[in-house]
């Protein structure tokens, strides 16, 4: 699979090089369009009239005075959903609209069309919904394994329970020399993107509608919208409006169906923007979790067996919770050999928030359990916590737990050499109150601030896994414009701020030698893409898009031999010749690009080559903490990643920088508070996000071992970094305050005991 | 109600205001100036900065009918027609935009900073005068390097 990259005369903006965001001057001029920004002069709003209950029978819908409100338009309940009245990313669960019940706390009950925002909020409010509260059921672990817990949906409360079965642990146990176990929690955490759900629905002559839409993947979108609305996908054309982040947040649907449905019935554009508010409620969260870990050794720290129970709350619907289930238990273990594993990874239904997607998927919470229990066993070894992991990490040619085997570069022992060697930061200048815990609040001078050191390594796979059939498509035509080859992308790659619109023009640019290259608007002209998860666009898309420009290629070489007798170097191809074979015309080729073959997991015993990439990324943290009042301050976190192949070095380090912030917020600060089924916080200035003053310099040293299996040897790298910053740093804090710290975010009193 | 202020350096006269609207709301949907954002409309992630009399405000909290008679310049009036502001230039060439929603915002707020700092702002000030401006893309350190290197280029002066 691997292919050099085509040497000799390098085109400026190629793979390797940072070129300019083709985006960056309309994102730093204020005319970049986002889904929240489109406008048209006839357009309707539209709001969402929301569940306030976690768990509730509907026993009526009264719309009248909300229909005699001034200025509205229209009014929509389940009753008006021309089609398939339920949708999903996995299981079709979720209704449009709540029919007879509703499941969570924010659950779409009805909808309002009207001139001006503030008029449909005011119709919205005057729907009356008779409500018969049910007691919710709220705590997963009841939920899965209690019989007498209600069931939220028919099928039962569990939506998998997926086991990993390696060797005899029970045999293993009673040999271990050392055995460390562990209880661990992870909260909810929030992708908490900054530009709000939206998008502007707009009727079609021909009945059908089209959407524009900030969303991380369209075609998936369309094949979940059109059913509800009763038309064929051709008649629901989607193009990506300007995507202000993503995280996972938009890989469910969220305003979609309810935009087209009052476009089709007002036929007028319809445009909804959620509030900050309503977007706690308006999108899957990650999953909360409880784990129950126990690592047995030898008494030098090798590890013998892995026991482990890890219980994710799913929430009121499916979402991706099967995926999210089968990636905690299938990298449970973490990137350790152990001949010996007993791991069973339930997901679960509850009356909480729905959880699916956020960067990292299941193995970040994974990776708080694993790694926390590494440093419990390197202190019940003697061992500093690097060596223990040393000990234990695997490499090329080694399984994880599902046996499969790591045939790509996996130099994590090397990694973790690294971090350990990179030289630490000088003690906290004290006479600056910004560098102390606690900052300008003045709650210290220094007195009772302690300083700590933790690592962490984690193991995420990179493209979707268990079988599924994940390709991407791009098409790429060659034409002289002015008398200059010009090359044009067309692919339906959602960019998400990630840099993807960048890295399609490198590629294009290094195949075909070609400088001037436009990528077109992402929309369902084109062929699928796949999702903007699983840190797989530069692989999927990346790889569509090579694909795409070899034929191109391809076609060109033919023509040399045809009309010159010659067939081009390999090369950049020179401009006077490709201007001299295409002029007058157009070269245009479309290719569907598809990763390998993964296999589902056993269902008994997890095993299975379930998986097409594996990415490593490990951090360092330092950290001061204020042990008396349990305040945090990250003095730096260092990280060492292996890319494979380095092809943006700005985006790729923004992402390292960027998942590292957010590993930092789930260990220290972020969570959705959740009480009886209700969030508590849902606000930022309640659900708090690091701030510039909270995050602290990076150290990156970045690796590139290709992985043969893969488009120019890359490894996905979005994700990596978002695992191991989170037990790195709780790792840190420990060391600090010498408490165990099983729970995160780690919460002030935590810290002190207190 | 109507509405009339300065934006950009040019005079507005907005009719049929709701009272209950924001200068946010006042500039994204009757202006035609979307580049502030709409990430909270609560007053915590500085997406909506925008210079009212010279002084950085989140247009999320002001009321449209406070901007009454005053002079608003919000991230379409920071470049020189065509040619982009050393800031913004410094941003996008830094790798400090990646989705770009928490941009506007963090471009007036440093450009404010620039403004009042004689020569280069250290770190600590940097990250002092952005803490009200929240990131969720890059995890900081590119904006800090933005803002430096817009610094050495003179862009305050």
């Amino acid at each position: 699979m691997t292919r050099a990259v085509p040497q000799g005369g390098a085109v400026r903006g190629g793979i390797g090089d940072s070129p300019a965001r083709p985006d960056g001057t309309l994102k730093v001029t204020g005319e970049f369009a986002y889904s929240s920004d489109l406008w048209m002069d006839d357009m309707l709003w539209g709001v969402t009239l929301r569940s306030p209950h976690p768990s509730a029978w509907i026993r009526g819908i009264d719309i009248t005075a909300a229909l005699q409100v001034p200025g509205v338009h229209a009014v929509l309940t389940h009753e008006d959903v021309p089609g398939a009245r339920y949708y999903g990313l996995d299981r079709l669960d979720q209704p449009v609209l709540a029919i007879d019940q509703v499941r969570y706390e924010g659950e779409p009950v009805a909808l309002v069309a009207a001139d001006h925002p503030e008029t449909a909020r005011r119709a919205r409010d005057r729907i009356r919904v008779d409500y018969e509260v049910r007691e919710p059921v709220t705590d997963a672990r009841r939920a899965a394994f209690d019989p007498s817990c209600p069931r939220v949906h028919e099928g039962g409360n569990i939506v998998r329970h997926q086991p990993i079965r390696v060797g005899d642990p029970d045999a293993a146990a009673a040999t271990a020399e050392v055995v460390v176990t562990g209880e661990y929690e992870v909260g909810m955490q929030d992708q908490a993107f900054l530009g709000p759900e939206s998008g502007l629905a707009v009727p079609a002559e021909d009945g059908g509608v089209h959407l524009f839409i900030a969303t991380q993947w369209l075609h998936v979108d369309q094949e979940q919208i059109a059913p509800c609305l009763g038309l064929p996908p051709e008649k629901v054309r989607l193009t990506l409006a300007g995507v202000g982040g993503a995280f996972g947040a938009r890989e469910d649907l969220s305003m979609q169906v309810h935009a087209c449905l009052l476009a089709l019935r007002t036929r007028r554009p319809i445009k909804i923007v959620y509030g900050r508010e309503e977007s706690f409620f308006g999108h899957v969260h990650r999953h909360p979790a409880t784990m129950r870990y126990e690592h047995g050794a030898t008494k030098d720290g090798r590890l013998v067996y892995v026991k482990a129970e890890i219980v994710l709350d799913g929430g009121a619907y499916c979402s991706t919770t099967p995926a999210v289930t089968g990636n905690a238990a299938s990298l449970g273990a973490g990137p350790y050999r152990v001949p010996n594993v007993a791991i069973d990874a339930y997901g679960v239904y509850t009356n909480n928030p729905p959880c699916g997607a956020m960067r990292g998927f299941g193995a970040v919470q994974a990776c708080f359990g694993y790694e926390s229990q590494l440093d419990r066993l390197a202190e019940a070894c003697g061992l500093d916590p690097v060596e223990v992991r040393i000990r234990n990490a695997l490499s090329a040619g080694a399984p994880i737990a599902t046996g499969q085997i790591i045939d790509m570069p996996a130099p994590l022992d090397d990694m973790l050499r690294r971090v350990r060697a990179v030289p630490m930061p000088p003690p906290a200048d004290v006479t600056d109150l910004r560098n102390l815990p606690g900052g300008v609040s003045n709650t210290t001078h220094g007195e009772g601030v302690v300083r700590g050191v933790g690592y962490a390594i984690g193991i995420k796979n990179i493209c979707y896994s268990e079988g599924f059939d994940d390709y991407s498509t791009a098409r790429v035509r060659l034409q002289v414009i002015g008398g200059e080859p010009v090359a044009l992308v067309h692919t339906a790659a959602a960019e998400v701020g990630q840099g993807l619109v960048t890295l399609q023009a490198q590629i294009a640019r290094t195949e075909l030698g070609v400088e001037r290259v436009t990528v077109a608007p992402a929309d369902t002209a084109v062929g699928s893409a796949g999702s903007s998860s699983a840190s797989r666009q530069s692989y999927m898309t990346g790889g569509a898009v090579r694909a795409a420009c070899v034929a191109v290629r391809e076609r060109l070489a033919e023509r040399a031999r045809q009309r010159l007798g010659r067939t081009p170097g390999p090369g950049p191809l020179d401009p006077d010749l490709v201007v001299k074979l295409v002029d007058g015309d157009v070269i245009e080729e479309t290719r569907e690009f598809r990763h390998r073959r993964t296999e589902p997991l056993d269902p008994a015993t997890g095993q299975g080559n379930s998986h097409t990439q594996f990415a490593f990324c490990v951090h360092r943290a330092v950290v001061d903490v204020d042990v008396e009042l349990g305040l945090v301050k990250v003095v730096e976190l260092a990280a060492v990643q292996d890319v494979g192949t380095i092809l943006n070095r700005v985006a790729l380090e923004g992402q390292i920088q960027g998942g590292s912030a957010q590993g930092l917020g789930l260990a220290l600060m972020e969570e959705i508070q959740v009480a009886d089924g209700r969030i508590v916080n849902p606000s930022f200035t309640d659900y708090l996000i690091p701030t510039i003053l909270d995050m602290p310099p990076t150290r990156l040293e970045i690796l590139e071992h290709p992985d043969p299996h893969a488009p120019y040897g890359l490894r996905g790298a979005g994700e990596p970094s978002t695992l191991s910053a989170t037990p790195a740093i709780v790792a840190a804090v420990r060391a600090a305050c010498g408490r165990p710290l099983t729970r995160v975010p780690v919460r002030p009193e935590h810290i002190t005991g207190r | 109600m109507r509405v009339r202020f300065t934006v950009n350096g040019q005079e507005r006269v907005v009719d049929d205001v709701w009272p209950g609207e924001s200068l946010l709301y006042v500039l994204r949907e009757r202006c035609g100036l979307p580049g502030s954002k709409n990430a909270c409309e609560q007053g915590e992630c500085g997406s909506c900065t925008v210079y009212l009399d010279g002084r950085t405000v989140c247009s999320c909290l002001v009321a449209a009918g406070q901007a009454d008679g005053r002079t608003i310049r919000t991230v379409e009036g920071l470049a020189a027609g065509e040619r982009l502001h050393p800031l913004q230039e410094a941003f996008v060439d830094a790798g400090a935009v990646q989705c770009g929603f928490c941009t506007p915002g963090l471009l007036v707020q440093a450009h404010d900073l620039l403004e009042r700092t004689p020569g280069s702002p250290t770190d600590a000030e940097i990250r002092e005068a952005l803490a009200g401006n929240l990131c969720r893309c890059t995890g900081y350190e590119k904006i800090i390097e933005a803002v430096r290197r817009a610094a050495e280029t003179g862009a305050g002066q």
